[in-house]
């Protein structure tokens, strides 16, 4: 009945060619830099190509053919910088591309902190992160299991009455950077993701929900059918969402939705949040922002992780470390430019953190809820209202309501607010059930209260 | 599922605070009534496609006969329509902060999109070669999607279709020398520091964007644009005893650097960040619950966009999946509220000549004294709902599918006086600024987050309040609005509306208005 993912893998689109190809533009790139009389200048060249389809409906509702090229260079003249990219990798091109970056260099301001990364810093190891694994499903397999997928939401329940479709897509992408110290670096990978939203209705209304699964594996991906009753499970358990009344509360995000609390950490702690003074957690290093049981760290090296790099985007060496400890702050996210901004070294993270990971506690989301007793568990939020100067907070949220542990009745039109500070502060628990689908990786996440506001 | 607008800028990464998305600005740097030009001669669009056809398809070798030949290949299925989407861009920014532009960033995409249609499937392929072997796999690719649907036939004619004039055919990038671009944000910092010792950093970008479109469609239509837009942005972070706050401020549109900068409107755009963040150090906490909200004039227009505008979408309506599937004809706002899409304002950073599949945009009416009376279309849904196309086929670029989406969204201006509105309230909140807002359409639920808000008590308005998200319904938020104001203003060139992946320029704008009823996500409960 079910149409099996397959265990092995296809042959990767970009082979040995596709990876010298690459190497021989940046390397065309920072010649013709060094003739424009640059100090230092830096190159990233990339190719990417991927197939996506839609299932509406038990039809096919869209295929797309991606297929992307492009290369970024950054020049420097002493202290003084410029940057352009280019989708066209011809040779006239990538030397009017330096040349766009040299021009643009001639007018910027010398900043003793801009510049390529330390040399000591960079990468001499390039292990395999096991990151490559290409599928090329033909397109009528790609359709089949979207097919699939969908279906399996529509037949779920008679109340599942309309969709959106279901998608899978597969991509590939080889990227190749080197920079004027000598360092040149080849990263490659894939990332399949097959998903569902579909609408469940009554009479009450309509509501959307979706689910899907993501791997740089073909056979990392959950089941098509289980794919497609999850999101329809998801959408039945939102009808006859009411509002709650405005009070004070306890709540329990949802893994996915908790993952959204550890972004915000990050912006905090990012160098440029912090050296322009626009953070919350200034000069929090060595200080508690969690309490004790919380351990929040890196991950860079796991095999076939999504967020897994063996360097990051100036071809630092990436590392495992702690960014909590017992509810410390133990670093900060710096790329060269924040850490010498900050005085003090990059910690790798030149294009952002790798597999962030909070240590999951003990209990199981029923387990969770059990612990927080009565309120609100949060499946969904909406809206930008976070700020990262002051640590406000404000989101539109949908969810349940929960009663002694067990769930009550789905609710919407509310919104959770309160300050980061004292969100961080009141994390009580974290769930077991890590979702492991994106580049944080958390359970479902337990805070002590936060102002509910409803009708 | 999930669709938003912000005023973030995107591509001049500078500008962003951390992750939060910057604030916005309701000084009215422009016109603040909405103008139109009138539809405008045969030369115009002939001349854009001249441009188009030096700039996209000489360089490439491709004349009418390879045009044809790529159609031909493209129609070989059973295939209801077919279009080439040639386009080429080149962006800049540049960034200032701690008093210097330390950087600057160019960048250029060409390519073409090669999109084939057959009942409700699109085959979609891009190259960004812009040769013709490449083009031709890249059709070969896309009408794979058509083993079923009608006949169209490969045009014997190639037909130049005329768009709007509501900009001219300009490079923005050029209109400036670079150091003059480094000049004007050195005038802002100075002026952002310059208006209160309590400004401790001052962030400031500009950027700017020149593209040239050609559209080639399977029933013979040739159609061209030339592209200008520019931006400006300004953050400034202030401290005063330990506690620190921000604002921002911003403008642009569819004209040069020139245009941008003249008569220092990019100044006030300096203290108008500065004036924002001061208010918020004297901020106290938000109130929580449901009671009446009156929004300001122009960039909070933002609750038209989620509450309403992506829900009357067409590609939603068409497939049922929008709260809003099924209701026109229906009453879903007060009497005296009237909604309108528009794309023909000149200059305005929503706007376009013609829309990304070569339709003339137009000015839609979405809600006519509170009956629903439009959705905005594209090409694909027009056809599947057998009604017309509305010029609102839009997409990120030629490696994205269109689909219908904004341009200019705004509320028509009522009769009573701001002051009035204000004294009407008891106890409620007045909101003049916002971040961004989000919206769910099946549900209907949407938000859109406050970054300038006071309090009002018993008619007046009292003291500041942090920022808050309000979220309300949108099939009924509208019937709520008991008073609308005299004072429409659109925003000042600064919105950014993603859907799908795709990131778009557009406008909003509204008069001061009240509704009796939203619920504003504050703490003090």
């Amino acid at each position: 009945m079910s149409v099996a993912v397959p265990a092995t893998s296809g042959v990767a689109v970009f082979g040995a060619g596709a990876r010298e190809r690459l190497t021989s533009v940046v390397e065309a790139a920072l010649t013709a830099a060094r003739e424009q009389g640059v100090s230092t200048a830096e190159a990233a060249a990339q190719l990417s190509q991927g197939l996506a389809v839609n299932v509406r409906m038990g039809e096919v509702e869209t295929l797309e053919q991606t297929r992307d090229k492009g290369l970024s260079v950054t020049v420097y003249f002493g202290h003084r910088t410029g940057s352009a990219s280019t989708t066209d990798l011809s040779a006239a091109a990538v030397r009017d591309t330096v040349r766009a970056a040299c021009t643009i260099a001639r007018y910027t301001a010398e900043d003793d902190c801009a510049g390529l990364a330390d040399p000591d810093r960079l990468a001499r190891s390039i292990p395999d992160l096991d990151l490559l694994h290409p599928w090329n499903p033909p397109v009528e397999r790609a359709i089949s299991l979207a097919h699939e997928c969908e279906a399996a939401a529509l037949a779920f329940d008679a109340r599942i009455t309309n969709s959106e479709g279901a998608s899978l897509s597969s991509h590939e992408g080889v990227e190749v950077y080197a920079n004027t110290h000598g360092f040149v670096g080849t990263s490659a990978g894939t990332r399949h993701r097959l998903s569902a939203a579909v609408i469940a209705q009554n009479d009450g209304g309509m509501q959307q929900d979706y689910w899907s699964t993501v791997s740089r594996r073909p056979d990392g991906l959950e089941q098509p059918t289980a794919v497609g009753e999850h999101a329809a499970r998801r959408a039945l358990q939102r009808l006859g969402a009411r509002k709650l009344s405005t009070r004070r509360a306890p709540v329990v995000y949802e893994a996915p939705a908790a993952a959204s609390l550890l972004s915000h950490f990050i912006g905090a702690i990012r160098g440029e949040s912090l050296y322009r003074g626009a953070s919350f957690l200034l000069d929090h290093l060595g200080r508690a922002v969690f309490p004790p049981h919380v351990r929040i760290h890196e991950q860079p090296h796991l095999k076939a992780a999504l967020g897994s790099a063996s360097f990051d985007g100036e071809g630092v060496a990436t590392a495992p470390r702690d960014l909590v400890c017992e509810g410390v702050l133990q670093g900060y996210v710096l790329d060269s430019y924040s850490a010498r901004k900050l005085k003090m070294q990059t910690t790798g993270n030149a294009g952002g953190v790798h597999n962030l990971t909070i240590e999951p506690g003990k209990l199981s989301l029923q387990e969770l809820l059990k612990t927080m007793g009565t309120g609100l568990f949060v499946t969904e939020l909406i809206g930008f209202g976070v700020n990262v100067v002051t640590g406000d907070y404000s989101r539109g949220a949908s969810g349940f309501w929960v009663e002694n542990g067990e769930i009550a009745y789905p609710v919407e039109e509310i919104t959770i607010a309160g300050n980061l500070r004292d969100m961080y502060r009141g994390l009580v628990a974290i769930g077991n059930d890590v979702d492991m689908r994106g580049n944080i990786r958390t359970g479902s996440i337990l805070i002590g209260a936060v102002t509910i506001a409803g009708s | 599922m999930i669709y938003y607008i912000d005023n973030a800028p995107r591509g001049a990464p500078t500008i962003l605070v951390g992750s939060t998305l910057v604030l916005a600005t309701t000084t009215p740097i422009m016109d603040a009534t909405p103008t139109r030009r009138p539809r405008k001669t045969v030369d115009t669009g002939t001349n854009l496609i001249e441009q188009a056809r030096q700039s996209l398809l000489e360089p490439a070798g491709l004349g009418e006969v390879e045009l044809t030949r790529l159609m031909d290949k493209l129609l070989t299925g059973q295939v209801d329509y077919a279009d080439l989407y040639f386009q080429y861009s080149r962006h800049e920014s540049w960034s200032l902060e701690e008093g210097q532009v330390k950087s600057g960033a160019h960048s250029i995409e060409s390519g073409v999109g090669v999109r084939a249609c057959a009942g409700e499937k699109s085959g979609f392929a891009y190259s960004d070669d812009v040769i013709l072997p490449a083009l031709l796999e890249a059709a070969g690719a896309a009408r794979a999607i058509a083993a079923q649907g009608g006949n169209a036939r490969v045009p014997t004619q190639w037909r130049a279709s005329d768009g709007l004039q509501l900009y001219r055919p300009v490079d923005p990038l050029a209109s400036l020398p670079d150091q003059e671009k480094v000049a004007v944000l050195e005038r802002i910092e100075r002026a952002a520091r310059a208006q209160d010792p309590r400004v401790k950093q001052v962030m400031a970008g500009l950027a700017a964007v020149h593209e040239i479109v050609l559209v080639v469609r399977s029933d013979g239509t040739l159609a061209a644009d030339v592209r200008p837009l520019v931006r400006v942005g300004v953050t400034v972070i202030v401290e005063s005893n330990g506690r620190r706050e921000s604002g921002s401020a911003g403008g642009g549109g569819r004209f040069t650097y020139r245009e941008l900068i003249e008569g220092d409107t990019v100044l006030e755009h300096a203290r108008e960040a500065v004036r924002q963040a001061l208010v918020n150090l004297e901020a106290a906490d938000a109130p929580a619950g449901t009671m009446p909200v009156v929004l300001g004039p122009g960039w909070p227009g933002i609750l038209l966009h989620e509450a309403i505008g992506h829900g009357l979408e067409g590609d939603f309506n068409r497939k049922g999946t929008s709260a809003f599937a099924g209701r026109l004809g229906q009453k879903v706002a007060a009497s005296d509220v009237t909604v309108v899409d528009d794309g023909t304002l000149a200059g305005r950073r929503g706007s376009l000549n013609i829309d990304d599949e070569g339709t003339p945009t137009q000015r839609t009416v979405l809600i006519e004294n509170g009956i629903l009376t439009g959705y905005m279309q594209d090409l694909l849904n027009a056809r599947l709902m057998n009604v017309a196309p509305t010029g609102n086929g839009r997409r990120e670029s030629y490696a994205c599918l269109p689909m219908p989406r904004m341009t200019n969204t705004y509320m028509l201006a009522g009769n009573r006086d701001p002051q009035e509105i204000i004294a009407s309230v008891d106890r409620g909140l007045y909101a003049v600024n916002f971040g961004g807002g989000q919206v769910d359409i099946t549900s209907g639920k949407f938000v859109f987050s406050a970054s300038e808000a006071y309090l009002i008590e018993n008619g007046r308005v009292t003291r500041p309040v942090k920022g808050a998200t309000l979220i309300g319904n949108g099939p009924d938020v509208l019937t709520r609005v008991t008073m609308v104001g005299n004072d429409l203003k659109l925003d000042s060139g600064i919105g950014t509306c993603g859907k799908d992946g795709q990131s778009i320029p557009v406008g909003v704008g509204q008069p001061t208005l009240k509704i009796d009823g939203l619920t504003v996500g504050g703490t003090q409960a």
